[in-house]
């Protein structure tokens, strides 16, 4: 029952954001920090966790991006919203830490950072960065090295709420409608990693909720592929 | 143990009652039937009085089976290089007596066009004289899979069933071997090895007297081949316990002579004969059914039958479905009623950045949600199903994509199931075409290994489709061919919400699917 969890979110969450605001006001709330969801990405390869989920990634503060509601997410409307150009290079860019784009007015900063979870947590990434939790587009981006070319595997992802996934610039696997996150949801077509450096682009829209998402590769037996590593320190190049 | 019979529903019952029966094709007429044995290329069963069917599909049957020795009731196993057939000469009242014999000879192939085809030592392994309590016909084997022991039952109505050993290198008798009683009232048993437990299966009822026989077919387990065997209340088949594992059904009466057919990766199946077709005449005719387990027991599965469905995944719940935009329906805003007229607009300026967020600045009542329900006992009236006509219009002429999309009784999830004449089959079942209900848009299998929807259904084996139920009552469904592709695969959630074609897994339920009716 994704609706009323959402609508329940939306009646009840306001006024408890409010009542925390006007507290935070008169009290000084702790500031809002990324930890413990996230932390910087360091400078040494990070393997995928145990359960081949890649945890470091370049993610795009949020874009505003009023939305009524999630019913919107129909395969029309979000291949379309997700395929708007926002800013330059939004389909080819690989970013520094610390890049910054401008989105409507927006001056927006690219992070660097290692997920502590299996899963990104979009929402606590923009709450923790002061930022639009609600009615937002994120953007991520990875870059994956692979110890030799790997065919026959697939993107699985799981995203609250849809996304879209493109793998060396294709578009490989897409999540329509309002989605939770499901590990391994949605999974692409048989692809082909190449040898070294692959590139994995995401968009995950959301209205109400907790933005997120996971994503691993996964072999033809539908086991988790492991042996990869990301390195964003050249992400660049 | 999941256990799902789904079908049974009263109008789907109406429905296939009126139209003729799927059982099998071609001229399956048969009594006593052996356990069907794949030889070469080829089903084979063999029946009272000689001869026997045999199929290249399991499907559809023909004559041209030989068995030389007629009597009755054979029975077939595969040990080896040699195929050994066990059969009664005499007794089971055959003119007027009980005194029987089990023959056993065997033979390299069941083929009758191979050179290699030809009845070798043909040995009596057990009889009965006619006044003791057995009649020695109705033989069946089992090979002991946990210690390749070969044991034979036979037995009749007529005093108990019985139990010998047999030598597997040679199909005779084990020298100083002694027949043990393992039931009584019973025929046409048939032992099988599952899971730590024997099941002698043994036909109960009466036999020969067409549409009024009332033959079926029961069970007892034991944790040893000797038995005791024992029913589901704790029935000793010694003192006439048995579990039903099927009845007559439909238009066919009298199931007996069960023989089990495993063909790997879960699938299960049995052949039986029943007393009376009543579309046929009420002639007696071969049948294959799926085997299904039940808290340990088997109990018989019923064939797929046509009709439209939605094709749930095992995995995830959801449903099969075009990948086409969902479109919503009339009802979404009146399910919370005494909600009424609030909306979704909320507080102006919401909770982030104002006149950006999607809860700002909303006219209250306005949104999207509470609003709008029939509020202080307002007229409840239907809403109307969706149909096709409101979803298809804006649908892509060519290849339409497949995912799993939460289960809802929607047009893009339904599928009209039909079988395919002269397509040809699989055990028990022809090919199956599956098309969207209402449309002539086809499910196929693609050269990349994936699933599709093409807009019209051409009869390419890509687009037929095997849908065989498998032991815990789900399905595998899988096309006849992969263009470029040998290996068999099955429609398989890859993800749960994406579906594919790949190696069926019998330890994951991946592969597993459910029919619903909308």
């Amino acid at each position: 029952m994704n609706l009323l969890r959402k609508i329940a979110v939306t009646v009840f969450a306001v006024p408890t954001v409010f009542a925390f605001q006007s507290h935070s006001a008169e009290a000084e709330a702790p500031a809002r920090s990324l930890a413990p969801y996230f932390a910087p990405a360091t400078s040494s390869p990070k393997a995928p966790d145990n359960e081949g989920f890649i945890q470091r990634w370049l993610l795009l503060e949020p874009i505003k991006k009023p939305i009524r509601s999630n019913t919107l997410f129909t395969d029309t409307w979000v291949r379309s919203n997700l395929t708007t150009e926002y800013f330059p290079d939004q389909f080819t860019v690989v970013p520094h830490n610390g890049d910054k784009v401008t989105v409507a007015g927006d001056e927006l900063a690219w992070h660097a950072l290692d997920s502590a979870n299996y899963n990104v947590k979009l929402f606590r990434f923009a709450y923790g960065l002061n930022k639009q939790t609600y009615g937002v587009l994120f953007w991520a981006v990875t870059v994956v090295d692979s110890p030799r070319e790997m065919k026959n595997v697939r993107l699985a992802v799981g995203s609250n709420s849809a996304s879209m996934w493109w793998v060396n610039g294709k578009e490989a696997v897409d999540l329509f409608g309002d989605r939770r996150m499901v590990a391994d949801d949605c999974v692409s077509k048989r692809l082909t990693l190449n040898q070294g450096r692959n590139v994995i682009r995401g968009a995950v829209i959301n209205g109400p909720g907790l933005s997120d998402f996971c994503v691993r590769f996964i072999d033809e037996n539908g086991q988790p592929v492991k042996d990869l590593t990301v390195n964003l320190e050249d992400s660049g190049k | 143990m999941k256990f799902r019979i789904l079908l049974a529903s009263a109008a789907l019952i109406s429905f296939w009652s009126a139209r003729p029966a799927l059982a099998l094709d071609g001229a399956p007429f048969i009594h006593d039937p052996s356990t069907v044995v794949w030889c070469d290329g080829k089903y084979y069963t063999y029946g009272t009085g000689g001869g026997g069917l045999m199929s290249e599909d399991g499907w559809t049957w023909t004559n041209g089976a030989v068995r030389p020795g007629g009597g009755a009731a054979p029975d077939v196993i595969h040990i080896g290089e040699r195929y050994y057939v066990a059969y009664a000469s005499t007794g089971g009242g055959l003119g007027g007596g009980h005194a029987g014999a089990i023959h056993v000879m065997w033979t390299k192939t069941l083929d009758p066009k191979s050179p290699d085809f030809g009845f070798k030592d043909n040995n009596i392994v057990a009889s009965s004289d006619g006044v003791e309590d057995c009649d020695a016909i109705d033989p069946s084997f089992l090979l002991d899979p946990t210690d390749g022991r070969l044991w034979l039952t036979y037995g009749t109505y007529f005093g108990f069933i019985r139990l010998v050993e047999l030598d597997p290198k040679t199909g005779t008798r084990l020298p100083g071997n002694e027949a043990l009683n393992v039931a009584i009232d019973c025929e046409a048993t048939d032992l099988i090895y599952r899971d730590g437990w024997y099941y002698l299966l043994g036909t109960h009822g009466t036999c020969c007297d067409g549409a009024n026989s009332t033959y079926n077919i029961r069970v007892g387990r034991s944790r040893k081949v000797t038995g005791p065997y024992l029913d589901n209340i704790g029935q000793d088949m010694l003192q006439g316990g048995g579990k039903l594992v099927v009845a007559a059904s439909g238009r066919v009466t009298g199931p007996g002579h069960f023989g089990l057919m495993d063909l790997g990766d879960g699938v299960q199946k049995f052949s039986c004969h029943y007393e009376a077709d009543l579309d046929r005449g009420g002639r007696s005719v071969l049948d294959i059914r799926p085997l299904l387990w039940k808290d340990g027991w088997p109990v018989a599965g019923d064939n797929f039958k046509e009709g439209t469905y939605q094709i749930q995944s095992e995995r995830s719940g959801y449903a099969l479905e075009l990948a086409v935009d969902f479109v919503r329906m009339a009802g979404g805003r009146g399910g919370f009623g005494g909600f009424g007229g609030r909306g979704r607009g909320g507080p102006p300026g919401g909770t982030n950045a104002p006149g950006t967020n999607a809860f700002g600045g909303g006219p209250p009542g306005g949104g999207f949600g509470f609003g709008g329900g029939p509020r202080g006992g307002g007229p409840i009236t239907p809403i109307a199903s969706q149909t096709l006509a409101q979803v298809s219009s804006n649908w892509p002429a060519g290849n339409i994509d497949l995912r799993l999309g939460d289960f809802m009784f929607r047009p893009h999830q339904e599928w009209t199931i039909t079988p395919v004449a002269g397509a040809g089959g699989y055990p028990g079942s022809p090919y199956f075409k599956i098309t969207i209900a209402g449309t002539d848009r086809a499910l196929a299998a693609t050269a990349d290994a994936e699933v599709v929807t093409v807009p019209a259904f051409s009869g390419a084996p890509e687009q037929l489709w095997r849908i065989d139920q498998l032991t815990d009552g789900t399905y595998r469904i899988m096309p006849k061919a992969v263009p470029n592709s040998s290996e068999p695969l099955v429609l398989t959630a890859v993800g749960a919400s994406t579906p594919t074609l790949a190696k069926f897994d019998p330890s994951s339920d991946k592969g597993r699917w459910n029919f619903r009716m909308p």
